[in-house]
């Protein structure tokens, strides 16, 4: 057992590291002290660990959710009445994929983009961080997936082998193409797709291939090549071969974009909230200033109701602040508006155990010597401090919903709320216990009489 | 030490006037619902002091083609928040291009949110969902913590005491100050859960604490509990309203009425442990007793 003393100064390291971390990533700093001036910008590092396979990258900067960094949510929903029910969870994948690849086309820096699943219907919701109007992205997003074999332009051949080979569209579509799946080649062994045209597909697909034996023919999704493979040679039979120097998770991905011109899904534009910059810059400045009151008010109060051992709560709470943002940056945590008001409302309840305690022992003073009645205190205020904890963290766990489960919501400033309020919850156990009883341990002394 | 439960029929008077209220706003106004279930379009823009709401409310109506359910004035900066009924692509450019006739350079959006209708349904059923999965973890610790029917049940009356309360209130604000019950008023709802019972669970862990160390007759029990505990609750309650109250004031449009749930429910839940849970527990041990007494008498 360390003594409380050595724990105080583990605690006091552990918050300086805390507030290093809370630090904005740059800030300038000036000063001057009589002839002595200083004028530098000081830089914190990111996190940077890399351990074998492991690695471990953190900026450091706090994540604002899309109401706090203006954006959009946009969320589709996706008609796949169309779709055979076993091919609907390749054909949602493949949608999936398609909408990524648009995303990323349109520029946009951290895109989110999950699948959601609720009683036979199927959304895709779009996170797009700093679109401000997202007309195009909607009107980009919302077309169905075209897929297209193509052929080399024949005019092309006669000018060399160093010219760029210009394509031409065939009538051979998506349409045409049953499925594409991974399989494995029989005499190599490597992972290849394998292609399934349907009925008419097969005749449009043999009398291209007879054409194009020796060349490439390139496939393309939303203008888009795939793959362009090398045609060995003619192929009958609606089944065909690509193969070649894949990865597994590469024959995997150019399945799932080739299944999504087969499986065609189209998509609806159900909801859309967009939230420009300068709104969340207000509101992330309220929220701040209407934290600070309350912090003040909150401290001033633990001060005139229990004095001293208020003001050490009140550090407790500020270890508890600088704890709870450093958590927010390296998890990191995603702050929304609601998530700022769950860590705000953390604050507040932050206190309680340590109310807890101090009203324990203002009754317990009385009968025993001043460190004892502090040790009976903390001992006995712990099993109401949990089990009262407990009821706020299981509301806590179904609003977060961290399993994804598609009977719960999904929604960010919901989940935000939760997880921040979970966060302090936790946190405030471990600050309003161990933080505050140790400081309490080595700054209290029996008055000698 | 004050004899709190002498006055336990104030108390249910009380809650029942509170409770009476409620369900009278509930079946007069109904509850107001946000476009998180019932679809339609909230948007914020900016548009100048000197603009006329009346001529834009009607230009809307005749060009949208959409119903206009509100437009109202948020602080002074000359921002407008606007519901509408639920819009697709051409309507939506047809109320921007109005709104920047109207506003000329001031025009600015702040946001806009548009929900089709079919969102509206599944979130009531996820609502609702959350709502049973929560209550009944929270029921499923109850029973556990005090394995006694009676602690249990008086500690979930409490419960729904609370959120009754919070419910029934926002019909109110919904009629008078245009609040609107969205899925944050939900996220509060359930919040205000877990707080009507963590304040229930330290009164009641200090009535057995007190049964078992001292036992005694059970009403004074439970008054010296209360005692003890009241500071303890209120001054807790303080740090939260404290909080809470700075949101409201100084947090911005967005988070207002959820910091107002917030508020209600920690109020409801701090008053409902010792004035709601205790006094039922304490009437119902009384009855429980008398049951006793007329068995041993025959």
């Amino acid at each position: 057992m360390k003594s409380p003393l050595a724990k105080v100064i583990i605690i006091f390291i552990f918050t300086l590291i805390c507030l290093y971390i809370d630090l904005p990533s740059s800030f300038p700093i000036k000063f001057n002290i009589g002839n002595y001036s200083v004028d530098k910008t000081f830089n914190r590092g990111g996190l940077d660990i890399q351990f074998g396979r492991f690695s471990f990258r953190r900026s450091l900067d706090l994540v604002f959710g899309l109401d706090l960094a203006g954006g959009s949510h946009l969320v589709f929903e996706a008609d796949l009445s169309g779709i055979k029910p076993e091919e609907k969870a390749t054909a949602l994948s493949s949608l999936k994929e398609v909408i990524e690849r648009r995303v990323n086309f349109f520029g946009v820096s951290e895109p989110n983009i999950q699948i959601s699943s609720f009683e036979n219907k199927s959304r895709i919701i779009v996170e797009l961080p700093g679109v401000s109007d997202p007309k195009q992205a909607t009107s980009l997003i919302g077309q169905t997936a075209q897929l297209v074999f193509g052929e080399v332009a024949p005019q092309a051949e006669d000018k060399g082998e160093n010219s760029q080979l210009p394509f031409v569209f065939t009538d051979l579509t998506g349409a045409d193409l049953k499925k594409a799946s991974v399989v494995f080649d029989q005499t190599s062994g490597r992972p290849a797709v394998s292609l399934e045209f349907t009925d008419e597909g097969a005749k449009k697909f043999e009398s291209l291939t007879e054409r194009n034996v020796g060349k490439m023919l390139p496939i393309f999704l939303d203008n888009q090549i795939v793959s362009a493979p090398l045609v060995k040679e003619k192929i009958a039979g609606g089944r065909a071969q690509i193969s070649g120097d894949f990865t597994l998770e590469e024959a995997k991905k150019m399945a799932i974009q080739l299944n999504a011109g087969a499986l065609p899904v189209p998509v609806k534009l159900v909801e859309e909230r967009t939230v420009g910059a300068t709104l969340g810059e207000e509101s992330i400045y309220k929220s701040i200033r209407a934290g600070l009151v309350g912090l003040f008010m909150v401290v001033l109060f633990m001060f005139l109701s229990y004095g001293w051992l208020g003001l050490i709560a009140s550090l407790a709470l500020f270890i508890f602040a600088a704890i709870s943002l450093a958590i927010y940056k390296i998890a990191p945590v995603v702050l929304t508006l609601p998530g700022i008001a769950g860590f705000l409302l953390s604050v507040g309840m932050a206190v309680d155990s340590n109310i807890l305690i101090f009203e324990r022992f203002k009754e317990e003073r009385p009968r025993r010597p001043l460190r004892e009645a502090l040790e009976v205190s903390f001992g006995r205020a712990w099993d109401s401090i949990r089990d009262a904890n407990i009821a706020t963290l299981t509301t806590a766990f179904v609003l977060a919903n961290p399993f994804d489960w598609g009977f719960l919501h999904t929604s960010g400033p919901v989940r935000g709320f939760a997880i921040t309020l979970a966060l302090g919850v936790a946190l405030s156990m471990f600050t309003g216990i161990v933080v505050s009883r140790n400081l309490l341990r080595v700054l209290v002394r029996e008055k000698k009489q | 030490m004050i004899n709190w439960l002498k006055y336990k029929y104030i108390y249910f008077s009380i809650s029942i006037l509170a409770l009476s209220l409620g369900l009278f706003g509930i079946l007069k106004w109904g509850l107001r619902l946000s476009i998180d279930f019932t679809g339609g379009v909230m948007a914020e823009y900016v548009l100048g002091k000197d603009v006329s709401i009346e001529d834009i409310k009607s230009k809307i109506e005749n060009e949208v083609k959409a119903n206009v359910s509100s437009i109202s004035k948020v602080g002074d900066g000359g921002s407008y928040i606007f519901r509408i009924s639920s819009l697709n692509d051409n309507q939506k450019e047809k109320l921007k291009d109005i709104l920047k006739e109207a506003a000329g350079d001031n025009f600015k959006e702040l946001r806009f949110e548009n929900v089709g209708p079919s969102v509206g349904p599944e979130l009531v059923k996820k609502t609702v969902y959350a709502i049973v999965i929560s209550s009944f973890f929270i029921l499923l610790m109850v029973a556990r913590q005090f394995s006694s029917f009676k602690f249990g049940i008086s500690a979930i009356l409490a419960m729904f005491h609370d959120s009754f309360i919070l419910i029934s209130s926002f019909s109110w604000f919904g009629h008078f100050f245009g609040a609107e019950v969205d899925f944050l008023f939900v996220t509060a709802l359930l919040t205000t859960l877990s707080f009507s019972v963590h304040d229930t669970i330290v009164v009641y862990d200090r009535i057995r604490e007190l049964q078992r160390k001292e036992g005694g007759e059970f009403v004074s029990l439970a008054n010296r509990a209360l005692s003890e505990t009241m500071v303890r609750s209120l001054n807790n309650s303080f740090t939260i309203i404290f909080m809470l109250v700075a949101m409201i004031l100084l947090g911005g449009s967005t988070i207002k009425w959820f910091a107002v749930a917030l508020l209600l429910g920690t109020i409801a839940g701090t008053y409902s442990s010792p004035f709601v849970a205790v006094p039922l527990l304490v009437v119902w041990n009384n009855w429980e007793e008398k049951i006793r007494l007329r068995k041993l008498s025959r």
